[in-house]
């Protein structure tokens, strides 16, 4: 029964071994995040090295793709509808070019069961592996890896570090949403008219940079009759946004349109103006999901709306992984490819694609979405 | 000094029976009824159809891989086997590992240098540990109700200490510590760690009184109290020695990924005590090795590493291991059914006059037990 003894003395040993190592460490000064930038600047000029030596070995705008190329989809998760659609759209490019589609992915959006995955696809000796990073530092180690062992990096939806992919295909410009939604509501009320915006939170990045670039597009000349009368925020709060929409109407009975770029705000407006005496007078457009806005569209609170269209982006970013395996790009900024039934891309800088233009969706088209 | 052969080795009992076929049958069942041997022979089994049926199983950038995955889950086994062998369970681990890597990121991003910031992390872990420590020995609660608290507050902190932010800019030269192979092999060096604290906590465990003393804990708590035995300051230390585990565990991931995060590990306890489970360790406590663990995690893991070769689908693979955990809990016990029904045939079958073997209880008598110690 000496366990006394020893756990005391042990305990002793470990508080003096950590206190000593404390110590020496913190005396000898050690590596801090100051005397990291070597290695930053390091790591930094490797890329560059690379990128530019890059166009140098060139692509090949006229190489075959190979027949039975294996691309596999990695999305954040799997048995997510989103996803699951764009996999869609992957599936149908590589059918067209005869490849091997596959799609796998953790039940958990996490970067370490991603990083498991990537070990997995590197090991199989896939292809192509088109991913959403779900950290995008902490699947850099394992991409590299898998690139190492030849496979090409496609990312989509969510970039990684650019250094360890390939190319990124972005779903949408700031520039491109901001011009769609205003193209809408100008259609929507004839060139003429008060319009407001009903926005998620008043802090949120991605929203004010659209909201900034929607104003800038108003001052254009032929939209001269517009007038944007209002910003409110709904915090992408159901609740909030049906109040706040409310709260529109009673200050400005002559409001014609409300653009809503946030899925919960469009839903939550379209759904006061589905129930109140300004439904037919007051159009609600902006960023939505189909399934969501399919009952109003339907009934006719709601003309158009605007989303990207993931089955497109899974489409051009499986053709954009064939592009790379065949040699016809290597991810330079300024090359181009064709991408099946979507065309010529040119590939941008920071080797970025971008899908293009928003997708619109009215009652013509609605019906054949599903997400 | 207690021995634990008598609670876990029904092959000393069958030793006691007289010659004939009821050893034999003794024999083949203890064999049998040793789960850690049949995780090891499911372990071997496991790898070898692998090796053949699975395309890029065999090599050595997959065993590579496949350390890699399982390090984090092993490092955490080790002292919960110690924990679930006295009775107890600490839930706490994968959030304490994520506060740990949260603390480290923020401690980079202040600008300390990470020879400081390591043995801190593995410090903070010890403190979370003791925080456990002190509600299940002071204050008497029971550890499932206290770690799932903390497994719910330390997840909180590690926001709180980094929001949703992540901090990425560890130096190469660390991170490869974590992921970097042994010339030659496709063995990543992070193992070494693992290997060294394995024999640590086996000799802790197997060869010494205070690990013996464990067990005694697990299976009567009232006996052990009597028998001289601090039962409170052991659990104390084995939830300091857990807490520990999981700072040294966070610093792990967070160089292997190179990401520390709020979010890192998130539900990896599931993980960790399926594995303990699976390797034999009784959740009553009282009943476990250190060897079987091992196998329980390097069968998840090789598991899991083959079907996801095989391209089974990430819902299959949970499947599997709910299954796995059932039949780990399920097996023993039909086990133990089969074990006592067979030693009431060979008791009927020894004369009655037969005074050394008609006082005989079937070991599996004992193996019953109430599971509030």
């Amino acid at each position: 029964m000496r366990i006394l003894p020893t756990s005391r003395a042990m305990r002793t040993g470990a508080v003096a071994a950590v206190s000593a190592a404390l110590l020496v460490l913190s005396a000898c000064g050690g590596t801090t995040r100051d005397d990291d930038g070597d290695d930053d600047a390091q790591t930094g000029d490797e890329t560059t090295d690379e990128s530019t030596a890059d166009p140098a070995a060139g692509g090949d705008p006229g190489a075959e793709i190979p027949e039975g190329l294996s691309i596999t989809f990695l999305p954040k998760q799997i048995n997510n509808p989103y996803f699951d659609i764009a996999a869609a759209g992957g599936e149908a490019a590589v059918g067209e070019f005869a490849g091997e589609f596959n799609q796998v992915g953790p039940s958990d959006a996490t970067a370490s069961s991603q990083v498991s995955y990537i070990n997995t696809l590197t090991q199989q000796g896939v292809d192509v592996i088109v991913t959403s990073a779900n950290d995008p530092n902490a699947i850099c180690p394992a991409l590299e890896e898998a690139r190492g062992a030849g496979a090409k990096i496609v990312t989509y939806d969510s970039d990684t570090d650019p250094s360890c992919r390939d190319v990124f295909v972005n779903q949408a410009s700031p520039e491109g949403i901001a011009q769609v939604q205003i193209e809408m509501a100008a259609e929507l009320i004839g060139g003429e008219g008060q319009i407001a915006i009903l926005s998620a939170t008043a802090n949120a990045t991605n929203q004010n940079t659209w909201i900034g670039l929607m104003e800038e597009e108003l001052q254009k000349p032929e939209y001269a009759g517009i007038e944007l009368v209002a910003t409110v925020y709904g915090d992408d709060d159901d609740q909030k946004s049906f109040q706040e929409t409310q709260g529109l109407m009673q200050s400005y009975p002559d409001l014609k349109a409300i653009i809503a770029p946030t899925t919960v705000g469009i839903a939550a407006a379209a759904r006061y103006i589905d129930g109140s005496e300004y439904k037919g007078q007051v159009h609600v457009t902006g960023l939505g999901t189909p399934n969501q806005m399919r009952e109003f569209v339907h009934n006719g609170t709601v003309e158009k709306f605007a989303l990207w269209n993931p089955e497109e982006l899974g489409y051009l970013a499986a053709w954009t992984g064939a592009a790379l395996a065949a040699g016809q790009i290597t991810g330079a900024p300024g090359e181009t490819f064709t991408a099946g039934e979507l065309g010529e891309y040119e590939i941008g800088e920071g080797s970025v694609v971008l899908l293009g233009p928003p997708t619109v969706f009215d009652s013509s088209n609605i019906d054949d979405f599903d997400f | 000094m207690v021995r634990d052969t008598a609670f876990e080795r029904p092959d000393v009992a069958a030793d006691a029976l007289p010659d004939g076929p009821g050893r034999e049958r003794g024999r083949w069942r203890s064999a049998l009824a040793s789960w850690d041997t049949a995780v090891l022979a499911v372990l071997a089994l496991t790898v070898l159809v692998a090796g053949m049926l699975v395309d890029g199983f065999a090599t050595q950038r997959n065993a590579g891989f496949l350390l890699l995955d399982v390090i984090a889950i092993g490092l955490l086994a080790l002292p919960l086997t110690l924990i679930i062998i006295t009775g107890e369970i600490d839930l706490s681990i994968a959030s304490a590992l994520g506060l740990c890597s949260a603390t480290m990121g923020w401690l980079w991003l202040e600008g300390l240098p990470l020879e400081t910031i390591i043995p801190l992390c593995i410090a903070l872990g010890a403190v979370l540990g003791v925080v456990n420590g002190l509600f299940v020995t002071v204050l008497g609660l029971p550890s499932l109700a206290v770690t799932i608290g903390t497994l719910a507050l330390y997840r909180g902190l590690a926001f709180v200490v980094l929001g949703d932010q992540a901090v990425a800019d560890f130096p190469t030269s660390f991170k490869s510590l974590a992921t970097a192979k042994i010339a030659g092999t496709g063995i990543p060096y992070s193992v070494l760690p693992l290997v060294v604290l394995a024999i640590v906590f086996a000799i802790l465990l197997h060869f010494t009184p205070f690990g013996r003393s464990l067990y005694v804990i697990g299976y009567n708590r009232e006996a052990a109290a009597f028998s001289g035995i601090p039962v409170l300051r052991t659990k104390f230390l084995l939830f300091v020695a857990s807490g520990a585990m999981a700072g040294f565990a966070g610093v792990f991931w967070t160089l292997r990924f190179g990401s520390a995060r709020g979010d890192n590990a998130t539900g990896l306890e599931l993980a960790v005590v399926a594995a303990v489970l699976l390797g034999g360790v009784s959740i009553f406590g009282g009943k476990g090795a250190l060897h079987g663990v091992l196998a329980g995690v390097l069968l998840m893991g090789a598991l899991r590493n083959a079907l996801q070769l095989a391209n089974v689908s990430a819902d299959v693979l949970s499947m599997v291991t709910g299954l796995l955990l059932i039949a780990s809990v399920v097996i023993p016990n039909v086990a133990l059914r089969i074990r006592e029904a067979s030693w009431r045939c060979a008791l009927a079958t020894v004369p009655r006059t037969d005074k050394s073997t008609a006082s005989w209880q079937p070991p599996g008598a004992e193996d019953r037990k109430d599971p509030t110690p």
